[in-house]
């Protein structure tokens, strides 16, 4: 039986930044291989919405409005010279898309139209419906398998390899339909592994969002940066925190407390419900907190939008709403309140996708690259805009990508000892041979999914956190001793909902200990015992080192500023 | 409420692997999932219950499964909808796929049949500078069939794949579809020809099972007849498929009802002696049992085959 495979790049992940990534790889002439724990098309790339933002300079857009809305948006955390790139590629990175065929919507003359999107003042966000996602990531698929890119499907990634001198060399994974081991030797491997998002309890995140591939860049020795900076979104659906667009407010709807007064006025009178998604969040929060919430929502009104629009512009969440909880959001209000939505932290790269410093400011494993929500450049900062997480995916995947490519085709192969394979194997027959307890893994993640909701939620302070980063510690000596029932080497999801649940509890760690370093407020990280920005202070990232054996080390750098000096955030 | 779970298992490391079903009882609550209660009875009865799950919200496409006997996505099958308080909800996995353990199917062939197609936008001419210009008309229509989430329903339930494994089935087919009636691709031509084969476009039984149960209102039943009609449009070369489709609507315009016989004859050519001879034993059967029709000059049309041959005429006008 085959043990070993052997690529220049391997990506892993398939989801729109790692399918995006391993295009470009291939088009710079390296080998190039996918490897994925779920079939491509089924990665969390769909669930994003409402569209993606690029400022079209041939329709009177300007790139730096673009860039300064983002930088706005990240509450000046975010770093500009990425940003700027960000905003000046989106064109060519849209248009790209539509000649691979995405079926983009059209205006009236046959050209892609636009619809607003918060933080932003003018209309950039290019769509689909509001399957924006899906129809990016299936066509991206379309085009992987028009160039017979490899895909490992269904392949669960366990670890980073490295060798001798701390290069990257690979990862070790299994194959979930049969449990077989193997060693993926690649000269450049790039962490596209999507979110994180089930840290948190609920979450508008799919299952599958367990911080894989932050989890194991860390452990093989990258920095996490920024990760206290975890997005709450404003429409979600209580209970299992569904999403319901932004595109919704984009296409006009109104946010109503129960006394069905638009509260946005209040916070942010020259936006409204479109300011950004950290400041519309506390705003509900704050109506909620106030007993001006009904059943701990705020409501959601569509009516006004028409039947029409809502069918063409809207048709997934309104199948949504009716399917999940039985609402027709033509003619009623829905309730919704803040969900965890989004990572904005994740692990650290330049803008190229590496995880290490060229220049050696920073401690990073050459020959790793990361690109999208597992990857921090950091272009989000304190806040993301919507519609730009699609973007990022695209645009950075592909650099990520095509340096991961060059990069590879100038080196040799690391060399990585065969017996890897072996040692995990037996890490995974430990796990599975644990005495019988009485706790579960279901119970553990529930645990922590809430502390975590209850620590570092929309609100957070000191004392909150503390308790929650010690319930998390507790969890973990908890997941050294919980027994995998299911002993079978055949598709066992109890095996890897334990892995999953390990490597969770990694993100919750960093996530804890990034909130309780930063004692300012800052974009959805909001602290009410520090309220306020601290500029003299925390301009800069937090990045927090695995240190094995030893408690995570803290480093900083400062932020990146090219044009917009920090001003006071109004919306 | 309390409900019975009757979840088909399936484990392929057992001693000796066959399926089997196992009944979970559940106290659900009306805004339950199927989806939800497959959860629980996972996280709190029994570890080993396998199925793929991830997006709780229908867009990824990973939980198809039957349903009392239906596909459908788990995660938007409301468990209120299925039963009334006491009765039990069948769970298997989906058909015309392997299975590989419990509610888990093997889709290698299905995405085998998906790249048949050749599924990628083919455009000819230069590239241009911006982007593609289409009507929203044409865009919103696509808009429809790119909702495909692949989630395999439709072809589960496909009866024409259930006796035909050859079958190419409905998610390719709406799949090729997708192209075919895209304004930006140049290769509709070709692509409807490599469909006009056995196992293409014609081989669609039309039981409509595929427009019932696919969770995303694709129609792919109703994107096939519409490639059907754009293969005639664009003269591909006959064949059983399409000749079958055009002796079975002439018949009916002379005669108001089917001449089954006829349509054997026009399908396949009576010169076709093999296809001929191999409907012998079903002949003798049917004249056995006086079930054979009568045919050509001995089947005369109906009374009022006038007003038949009108509605004939008025869908022949151009609109």
């Amino acid at each position: 039986m085959v043990n070993s495979y052997e690529f220049d790049v391997l990506v892993v992940g398939a989801g729109l930044a790692g399918l995006r990534a391993a295009l470009a790889a291939h088009q710079t002439g390296a080998s190039v291989a996918v490897i994925t724990k779920v079939h491509p098309v089924r990665s969390h790339s769909n669930a994003a919405q409402g569209g993606i933002n690029a400022a079209l300079t041939d329709r009177g857009d300007k790139w730096e409005e673009h860039a300064f809305e983002t930088v706005k948006g990240s509450d000046y955390l975010g770093d500009q010279d990425a940003v700027e790139i960000l905003a000046q590629e989106a064109g060519q990175d849209i248009l790209a898309l539509e000649h691979m065929g995405v079926i983009f919507n059209r205006n009236e003359e046959g050209r892609l139209g636009t619809r607003r999107f918060g933080g932003q003042k003018r209309a950039r966000t290019f769509f689909v419906s509001d399957f924006t996602g899906q129809a990016l990531l299936h066509v991206l698929y379309e085009q992987a398998m028009k160039t017979r890119l490899p895909v490992f499907e269904e392949w669960f990634v366990t670890s980073l390899v490295k060798d001798e001198h701390g290069r990257c060399g690979g990862v070790l994974a299994f194959e979930i339909r049969s449990g077989r081991m193997a060693l993926f030797r690649a000269k450049a491997v790039v962490i596209a592994a999507g979110g994180l998002g089930r840290v948190f309890e609920p979450s508008t995140n799919a299952l599958i969002c367990t911080g894989d591939g932050v989890a194991i860049a860390y452990r093989g020795g990258a920095p996490l940066m920024d990760m206290e900076m975890v997005q709450y979104h404003p429409t979600t659906l209580r209970g299992k925190g569904l999403l319901l667009s932004e595109a919704a407010r984009g296409e006009g709807a109104y946010l109503l407390n129960a006394e069905g007064e638009r509260f946005m006025e209040q916070y942010a009178p020259n936006m409204m419900e479109l300011a950004s998604r950290d400041v519309v969040s506390r705003a509900e929060q704050i109506e909620i907190n106030e007993g001006r919430g009904i059943n701990g929502c705020v409501l959601l009104d569509c009516r006004h939008l028409g039947k029409t629009l809502i069918r063409e512009r809207l048709s997934q969440i309104f199948e949504e709403a009716k399917s999940f909880a039985n609402i027709d959001l033509t003619e009623e209000l829905v309730p919704v309140c803040p969900g965890m939505h989004y990572m904005m932290g994740g692990v650290k790269t330049d803008v190229e996708g590496r995880c290490w410093d060229l220049a050696g400011g920073w401690q990073g494993v050459p020959g790793l690259f990361a690109a999208g929500e597992a990857a921090c450049l950091s272009l989000h900062g304190g806040n993301r805009l919507g519609a730009n997480s699609l973007l990022d995916t695209v645009v950075f995947g592909r650099r990520a990508g095509r340096c991961a490519g060059e990069y590879a085709k100038t080196l040799a192969h690391p060399r990585i000892d065969d017996g890897v394979v072996k040692d995990e194997e037996d890490n995974l027959k430990k796990i599975l041979a644990r005495p019988e307890t009485d706790d579960t893994v279901s119970r553990i993640r529930h645990e922590m999914g809430c502390a975590m909701t209850e620590g570092f939620g929309v609100f957070r302070e000191e004392e909150a956190m503390i308790s929650a980063q010690q319930t998390v510690g507790s969890l973990r000596e908890r997941w050294n001793r919980v027994a995998i029932h299911d002993k079978g080497q055949v598709f066992n999801t109890s095996l890897i909902r334990a892995l999953e649940l390990d490597f969770m509890l990694d993100c919750a760690e960093t996530i804890a200990l990034g909130a309780l370093t930063r004692t300012e407020s800052r974009g959805a990280h909001f602290r009410t015992d520090c309220l306020d920005r601290d500029d003299d202070h925390w301009l800069k990232h937090i990045l927090i080192h695995h240190r094995p054996g030893g408690p995570p080390q803290l480093d900083f750098l400062p932020v990146r500023v090219t044009q917009w000096e920090p001003q006071v955030r109004v919306y | 409420m309390l409900t019975t779970f009757r979840i088909c298992r399936f484990n392929p490391e057992a001693e000796s692997p066959r399926p089997y079903f196992q009944d979970y009882q559940l106290a659900t609550e009306r805004s339950d999932t199927v989806l939800d209660a497959l959860i629980r009875i996972r996280e709190t009865v029994d570890e080993s219950l396998t199925l793929r799950c991830s997006c709780r919200g229908a867009i990824c496409g990973s939980c198809g499964m039957r349903i009392n006997g239906h596909a459908a996505l788990a995660c938007k099958t409301k468990v209120a909808s299925l039963v009334s308080p006491g009765e039990t909800i069948h769970v298997e996995p989906m058909n015309n796929m392997p299975v590989i353990k419990d509610l888990v199917t093997d889709m290698a062939g299905f995405w085998e049949k998906i790249r048949q197609v050749q599924p990628w936008l083919q455009p000819t001419g230069p590239e241009p500078e911006g982007e593609y210009l289409a009507s929203p008309e044409a865009m919103n229509h696509l808009t429809g069939v790119m909702n495909c989430i692949m989630c395999g329903a439709c072809v589960s339930d496909c009866a024409a794949l259930e006796v035909n494994p050859d079958f190419i089935g409905p998610a390719a087919l709406a799949k090729a579809y997708r192209f075919a009636a895209d304004p930006r691709d140049g290769n509709s031509a070709s692509r409807l020809r490599e469909l006009n084969v056995p196992g293409g476009m014609w081989d669609c039984t039309r039981c409509m099972e595929c427009i019932e149960v696919c969770p995303k209102g694709v129609g792919a039943m109703d994107r096939i007849m519409t490639l059907r009609a754009k293969g005639i449009e664009h003269g591909v070369p006959s064949t059983a498929g399409s000749r079958h489709t055009e002796a079975f609507a002439d018949i009916i315009e002379q005669k108001g009802r089917l001449d089954e016989p006829m349509l054997a004859v026009r399908t396949f050519g009576l010169t076709n002696v093999r296809q001929m001879f191999s409907f012998l034993p079903m002949v003798v059967r049917a004249l056995i049992r006086g079930k054979l029709p009568r045919s050509g000059p001995l089947h005369r049309p109906i009374p009022g085959i006038d007003r038949i041959r009108r509605l004939f005429q008025r869908v022949k006008e151009p609109r």
